[in-house]
């Protein structure tokens, strides 16, 4: 995967992840263009869609759309199935989750999904086992540790 | 403000998000933001030292600022400071902010770094994980060279938790990535592949991904991973739909591993352990019986994820090319899925049936589905499943359904989205190129192209049907004819006029008899278009015109005066009043003869790759149409870039022998034939640009790769010859280049010459896929008594081709005696794993060692007479299978190497020609003579010889060319 991003339906990104090296510039350019395209598209159209050289796997959850970029040998119908295990992962953390939970606690968005998915693969699949890791997280926020 | 804040709230982030969020308009916004960026600055500088908290804070507050979307350009040095707290929460921040705010401040990286260095070391899991994500996110080289040599030794050691695995796993692959060349796995090669048999299924998920890219690098070095990872692959799927418990998704067993474990096996080659293929067959079929099976939840993300797996199979065995009955399994497989009521299903059915089209097992089995394809193209409401059923249409057609398919591509584009029209035509203009079998078709259908989508129809497109009408003479007539007509309608599209201007100003002539377009009426028509036109279709005009001056000296005086006119001569354009100008001086000054020389008619172009697919390729990006062949020139060279069309004409007709068989390139008076490396090459590789260097540099660097492969191709005998190569033989009778063979995968041009007894050829092989062909090797040889009678040496090429590359191979042919066979050409060469073998004859035939001979009747009857024994003539009488256009039938007899003898025979409707066959041992001396029967569109052909089998020979040869 190279990137994926979360943003509303006003066009707001809510959450940009970049899997390779791009210049600030081209990131915004990116997002800005794929978000109009993708925004343009009407619900019932296909979930994929070829953009440069890349293929774009999308769906909508309520007022967030999750949109990510896959290379050509990529499988479009894993990757749907990532976003939703990634919204799924969020809903149990957050105790049905909303776009809101996401603006405020957008640093616990990143947490989660670095647990999920590390330089664009999935690195653990079971919703338990990053839910237990980000848990564990939690516990030590407040724990002094001797350096 | 949600209600939820697990972990440590810290309330004034959420208090500026909310103000944030409260902004009315954009400038209120970016004026509460500048008073918060003030605040932060005076608190970072500020004298009181901050704690942790608050310095987690503002660091925070300023990640959020910059995911905003505005310029942050301070606060790292307070991020790397929380780095190396030793509160959990703090130094999280930290990381977060450096992973997202990648600053390539030398002083800061060595800090960071330093950071990382002692996470990595404190033996703490969470710690490990946030500093192994933290090099993951950011992958710069700086990371690779401090941490590429420790992570592999983090990822194998016995002690190392699953989790930190799991992040060592693919942070070693962004590096990788990032920096392969500071990535060695080296010694951990084994227990790297290993980690595909671990217990836990999250490092197995994790660690795949980074096999799998190591493997598509070095597959060699890794192909142990195989047969684990078909074991692996068989365990899940045939496992109940519980047994892998939190690994299980909607009732489907790992699907992200499984998809994983078949993208891994596509960097391979099929098996070649009987047991380890038996054992990944049965998992293929399995998952095709599943896909029959009843769904076990109505979610659409068991459908998915069911599917996911399925298309990954279906990936596979499409890769492996090897297993009809797969293939054709996976293909009805999809028949099913065309119809089905998800798009998304319907959009990767028709995706991934275009490679199934391109396989030779089940080219057959998607051709069936070409109703509902054509349906789809027509009635779906999503313009990208639309453009995937257009693709498909495309990678489907052949010469069987061409017609059927262009047709409904064409009534499609009147309606089509503007966004892919553009592509539709070039897929349109290359199809009826390929696969016309009559030129008027081919004609109509580009005409037609340009009617409907004149704006989208690119300069390529009609350059193109230029460059055929001109090379075909038995369709000028019609093109004429044709574009005259279209001509017609009140309003035509400029790329009309263009390709009528240009075409009318060539062979106008030949409609010139009917009085509907006589040439007056054929002027004015072009000439009512001139005003609505651009510049440079105006300037396109102007030359047609002068050639008109030339074709019809009865318009000359109609013609000067418009050329006199003010509009034109004093036009302001430089281009236009310089042709008006030197146009009108020349039908003026130059005699007649002059005229004729320079207005010549244009000479065939060399035989190319239609600069179209460069086209198309260059707009779908590579890979996109890796069926076709790159061609090495860009543009097409028909009219020397369009905008000045006669001009281009003028300097080619005057630079070239002024017969339609003359060959372009000078090669039959020039090149000097000898047997070592050609000094004619250069001349070749100007036409065939890329044909030199992708000969010699591939290959040196491969040697260890490749001279293990030869062996296991050579013990394969060669195919038996083609059963069309006879017919391919018999398209360069008559010619010297062109294109002598093509398929999905491979292209053959052929370029030859001939001196005397001796000639040379140039074979270029070119790959049209986007995978390189291994083990390419190519021999010819001489079957039979073949063997005393031609002298055949041929250089080897190199043994890969890449992708998209032509290589060129030289062949040296000596003639010893008269000969009857054609030598053998066998190719082979692997692609992806399966073994291609080709053979074809190579067309060297008996008459291109002719000499041609000019001698005057009473010579010719002489010794016509002379040759008069029942064994020396050979005589054919047959039915005439193209046009009997005079132009055609002279250029086929100079084609074939005689001299064409004028005012010889007593009947001017007949031809004679003579020659003298040039091979080592003897020289025999041939006379021909053709009597076309216009009224039973027949020919009769006789030929005389000193020697009866060449008499025979020739004989044969020539009447499959009328």
């Amino acid at each position: 995967m190279q990137f994926m991003l979360l943003f509303s339906r006003q066009g707001k990104l809510r959450l940009q992840k970049w899997y390779v090296p791009l210049s600030d510039k081209e990131r915004k350019k990116i997002s800005r263009d794929l978000v109009q395209t993708i925004l343009a598209r009407k619900p019932k159209m296909c979930s994929f869609l070829e953009w440069r050289d890349l293929k774009i796997v999308y769906k909508r959850y309520a007022s967030l759309y999750f949109c990510c970029a896959v290379e050509d040998q990529d499988n479009e119908l894993i990757t749907l199935e990532i976003i939703h295990r990634y919204v799924e992962l969020l809903d149990k953390y957050f105790g049905s989750v909303c776009e809101l939970d996401i603006i405020f606690n957008f640093e616990k968005a990143y947490f989660i999904l670095d647990e999920f998915l590390l330089g664009g693969e999935a690195q653990e699949t079971s919703k338990k086992n990053v839910l237990k890791a980000i848990e564990q997280a939690d516990l030590l926020q407040e724990c002094t540790f001797p350096v | 403000m949600p209600a939820v804040s697990k972990g440590d709230g810290m309330r004034g982030l959420a208090v500026f998000i909310s103000d944030i969020r409260n902004c009315k308009s954009k400038e209120a916004e970016i004026k509460r933001i500048n008073k918060e960026l003030a605040n932060i600055r005076s608190k970072f500088k500020g004298d009181k030292a901050l704690d942790g908290y608050s310095k987690k804070k503002y660091v925070c507050k300023l990640l959020f600022i910059f995911l905003l979307g505005h310029d942050i350009d301070f606060g790292h040095m307070e991020a790397v400071n929380l780095l190396s707290s030793n509160k959990y929460t703090e130094k999280q921040i930290g990381y977060l902010f450096i992973s997202v705010l990648v600053n390539s401040n030398s002083e800061l990286i060595r800090l960071i770094n330093n950071a990382i260095k002692n996470d990595l070391s404190s033996r703490n899991p969470t710690f490990m994980c946030l500093a192994l994500h933290c090099i993951a996110n950011v992958g710069s080289r700086e990371m690779a060279e401090a941490f590429a040599g420790e992570i592999p030794r983090i990822l194998v050691a016995g002690d190392t938790m699953d989790s930190v695995k799991q992040s060592a796993a693919l942070c070693l692959l962004r590096l990788y990535k990032a920096s392969p060349d500071l990535v060695l796995m080296g010694e951990w090669t084994s227990r790297v592949v290993h980690l595909l048999n671990d217990q836990h299924m999250g490092v197995v998920t994790a660690a795949i991904s980074l096999i799998t890219c190591l493997s598509s690098k070095n597959p060699d070095e890794f192909k142990t991973c195989v047969s684990l990872a078909v074991s692996r692959l068989s365990r899940i799927v045939s496992s109940a739909s519980t047994d892998l418990q939190d690994y299980t998704y909607y009732f489907v067993p790992a699907p992200w591993l499984s998809c994983k474990l078949l993208r891994l096996l596509q960097c391979y080659p099929p098996p070649e352990d009987g047991a380890v293929k038996g054992r990944l067959v049965e998992c293929l079929e399995t998952i095709l019986n599943k896909a029959q099976e009843p769904p076990k939840s109505k979610k659409v993300q068991h459908s998915n994820a069911k599917n996911a797996i399925l298309f990954e199979a279906i990936s596979l065995i499409i890769h492996y090319d090897s297993e009809p009955n797969l293939l054709v399994r996976a293909c009805n497989q999809l028949g099913q899925f065309l119809q089905h009521r998800e798009t998304n299903l319907r959009y990767l059915a028709l995706e991934s049936m275009c490679t199934l089209a391109s396989s030779e097992f089940s080219h057959e089995a998607v051709k069936t589905h070409i109703e509902t394809v054509i349906n789809a193209l027509k009635t779906e409401r999503d313009v990208s499943v639309r453009q995937r059923a257009a693709d498909l249409l495309y990678a489907m057609c052949d010469r069987s359904n061409a017609k059927q398919i262009v047709a409904e591509m064409l009534s499609y584009l009147e309606t089509a989205d503007y966004s892919i029209r553009e592509e539709m035509v070039l897929k349109v203009a290359i199809l009826a190129e390929k696969y016309a079998v009559d030129y008027s078709w081919y004609v109509d259908t580009i005409l037609n192209l340009i009617r409907i989508a004149g704006d989208y129809v690119s300069e390529e497109v009609w350059y193109r049907v230029i460059q055929i009408v001109i090379n075909r003479d038995d369709v000028q007539g019609y093109a004429a004819k044709t574009v005259f007509e279209a001509l017609q309608a009140p309003a035509c599209h400029e790329n009309m006029v263009k390709v009528g201007g240009y075409i009318l100003g060539e062979f106008g002539n030949l409609i010139a008899g009917d009085p509907r377009s006589s040439p007056l009426v054929q002027f004015n028509l072009l000439h009512s278009k001139f005003h609505l036109c651009s510049v440079p279709t105006r300037a396109l005009l102007l030359s047609a015109y002068i050639k008109f001056i030339n074709l019809f000296p009865e318009t000359k005086a109609t013609i000067q005066e418009v050329l006199r006119s003010d509009s034109q001569i004093r036009n302001s354009d430089v281009e236009l009043q310089q042709r008006a100008v030197e146009y009108l001086k020349l039908s003026s000054i130059a005699s007649t003869d002059v005229l004729a020389t320079v207005l010549e008619e244009m000479p065939p172009f060399p035989e190319r790759e239609s600069s179209i697919l460069a086209k198309l390729k260059k707009k779908k990006g590579p890979g996109a149409v890796s069926v076709e062949l790159e061609d090495g020139k860009e543009r097409g060279e028909l009219n020397g870039g369009g905008d000045r069309g006669g001009d281009a004409a003028i300097a080619a007709s005057n630079a070239s022998t002024p017969s339609p068989s003359a060959d372009l390139l000078g090669l039959r008076s020039t090149a000097p034939v000898s047997g070592t490396t050609p000094s004619a090459g250069s001349l070749l590789v100007d036409v065939f640009s890329e044909a030199g260097p992708s000969a010699t540099s591939a290959g040196v660097n491969d040697d260890g790769f490749l001279s293990s492969a030869p062996p296991t191709v050579a013990s394969e005998d060669p195919a038996p010859p083609l059963p069309e190569s006879d017919e391919l033989l018999n398209k360069f009778v008559c010619k010297n280049n062109g294109v002598l063979f093509e398929n999905q995968l491979l292209q053959i041009g052929i370029k030859s010459e001939y001196r005397q007894n001796l000639g040379r050829m140039y074979l270029f092989y070119g790959n049209k896929t986007s995978v390189q062909f291994v083990s390419f090797n190519t021999t010819v040889s001489c079957p039979g008594e073949l063997q005393s009678q031609l002298n055949v040496q041929t250089k080897t090429v190199e043994p890969l081709v890449e992708g998209g590359a032509q290589v060129q191979q030289v062949i040296n042919i000596e003639c010893l005696t008269d000969f009857i066979d054609a030598p053998l050409l066998n190719i082979k060469f692997r692609y992806g794993g399966a073994l291609q073998n080709i053979s074809l004859k190579l067309p060297v035939t008996i008459n291109k060692f002719f000499q041609p001979t000019e001698m005057a009747a009473a010579d010719f009857f002489q010794r016509w007479k002379q040759l008069s024994q029942p064994q020396q003539e050979a005589q054919k009488i047959f039915k005439a299978s193209h046009g009997m256009d005079t132009e055609v039938l002279k250029a086929k007899l100079l084609g074939l190497g005689t001299a064409l003898l004028e005012n010889v025979d007593p009947n001017p409707e007949n031809y004679v020609c003579a020659g003298v066959i040039q091979t080592k041992a003897q020289q025999v001396g041939c006379l021909l003579r053709l009597e076309p029967n216009a009224q039973a569109q027949m020919y009769r052909l006789t030929l005389r010889s000193s020697k009866d089998t060449v008499s025979q020979r020739v004989c044969d040869l020539l009447a499959e060319q009328f």
